[in-house]
């Protein structure tokens, strides 16, 4: 629930500025590289190994770890970057929206229907 | 003289690929997204576009935090589509028109908006996406097309306010073109959505259907929302609600609307069409 100085907290939502920027680069760096397949394959063939290769603190590769998209973000990560990660997990936006919000993803996609009602 | 014949904005979200590489326009959860776009294709067929100005937001394909230009406009001859990390086979290039490129890189300058030059540029889903959308044959290339990258990924965005002031100032650099050539822009992305944190999945219809509607006469009217304000009513990707406004700041002051779509959800998103043809 972050928000830049001066500005109202908006809930459930980490807006994603220099000082998150700043603490998330080494997990926004290493989702990045996974544009490339050969990063993807190197990364699933030995997790830590790659995780340690672009320096990642503890609560990030904790974050990796346990493929826990609230607490990437909280580690720094940017949504963009991580979605390259939660890809290669095949893994969509409705999966990691229901993980977000603790609900089931039939749950999560109806609640995105029902938006439109 | 070159003259922007019109706009088109459409959202540009990853799962339209698949669900075109896969041809699923019928299937009931696409078909009322998809039953807008033959409108704005015959549109396209009608004017003629020489060149389309492609306003997008690049998702972690061409552009990192090591470096991260708030406005880039292409200057290349041709821009590559690549693997964004989901392994799906890359579209074919997309031809570039580096003269006008140029062009409007020189004016926008010394217009006072000094955006980043890029001789390579990847384009990703933001980009191509709407093309698919717009012109689905992906054997042809009728159009040329010139990428306005602009930066949503870390804060500070540019507000939506300067937005339509560069919308207006591409526009200023079209028409003194010398050459006769008639140009589409096309606006990409939003509308409400939020794909982070606890808030994901927010979509707020009122508020989509505002902007569908003040964008085509009153787009000052959304000029004045703050970044903030756009996160808040619209979702902390709902700010890509800027490019749109580049795009209508490039049409000039009247515009007439000729077809517009809104269905909810695709993806997690609002998904908005909206075509605008400008004055003669």
């Amino acid at each position: 629930m972050a928000s830049p100085a001066g500005q109202e907290p908006i809930p459930g939502t980490t807006i994603f500025d220099g000082r998150m920027a700043m603490k998330g680069y080494a997990l926004n760096k290493m989702c990045y590289s996974f544009n490339e397949a050969a990063a993807r394959q190197e990364f699933l063939a030995d997790e830590e190994a790659y995780c340690a290769k672009f320096g990642l603190s503890d609560e990030q590769r904790t974050a990796i770890r346990d493929r826990n998209a609230l607490a990437l973000l909280a580690a720094g990560g940017n949504i963009y970057y991580l979605a390259k990660f939660v890809g290669m997990l095949g893994l969509n936006v409705q999966d990691i929206g229901a993980q977000q919000t603790g609900m089931t993803v039939e749950d999560f996609k109806a609640k995105l229907k029902a938006a439109g009602n | 003289m070159g003259k922007i014949v019109g706009g088109v904005t459409t959202s540009h979200i990853p799962a339209i690929g698949n669900a075109i590489a896969n041809e699923l326009f019928e299937d009931p959860y696409w078909k009322p997204f998809f039953d807008g776009y033959p409108k704005a294709r015959e549109w396209l067929a009608e004017v003629k576009p020489d060149v389309a100005i492609v306003v997008y937001n690049d998702h972690g394909l061409n552009f990192f935090l090591d470096k991260m230009p708030t406005f880039s406009v292409g200057a290349a001859f041709e821009y590559e589509n690549k693997d964004e990390g989901w392994g799906l086979n890359p579209l074919p290039p997309y031809p570039g028109d580096p003269e006008l490129s140029w062009h409007i890189i020189n004016s926008l300058v010394n217009d006072e908006f000094d955006i980043c030059s890029c001789q390579e540029m990847a384009v990703d889903h933001g980009f191509t996406v709407p093309m698919a959308l717009l012109w689905p044959d992906q054997t042809q290339r009728p159009v040329r097309t010139i990428p306005v990258a602009v930066n949503t990924v870390q804060h500070p965005l540019p507000t939506p306010a300067r937005c339509l002031k560069l919308g207006e100032a591409i526009g200023r650099a079209v028409a003194s073109y010398p050459k006769d050539l008639k140009v589409v822009v096309l606006g990409t992305g939003g509308l409400s959505h939020q794909l982070d944190g606890e808030r994901a999945g927010f979509i707020n219809k009122d508020f989509d259907l505002m902007c569908l509607e003040k964008i085509v006469d009153e787009p000052e009217a959304l000029a004045k929302y703050s970044i903030h304000d756009l996160v808040r009513l619209a979702g902390a990707q709902g700010a890509e609600l800027i490019l749109w406004l580049i795009m209508r700041g490039a049409l000039g002051k009247t515009v007439s609307k000729i077809h517009s779509n809104y269905h909810i959800p695709i993806s997690n998103t609002g998904a908005g069409l909206l075509v605008l043809q400008s004055a003669a």
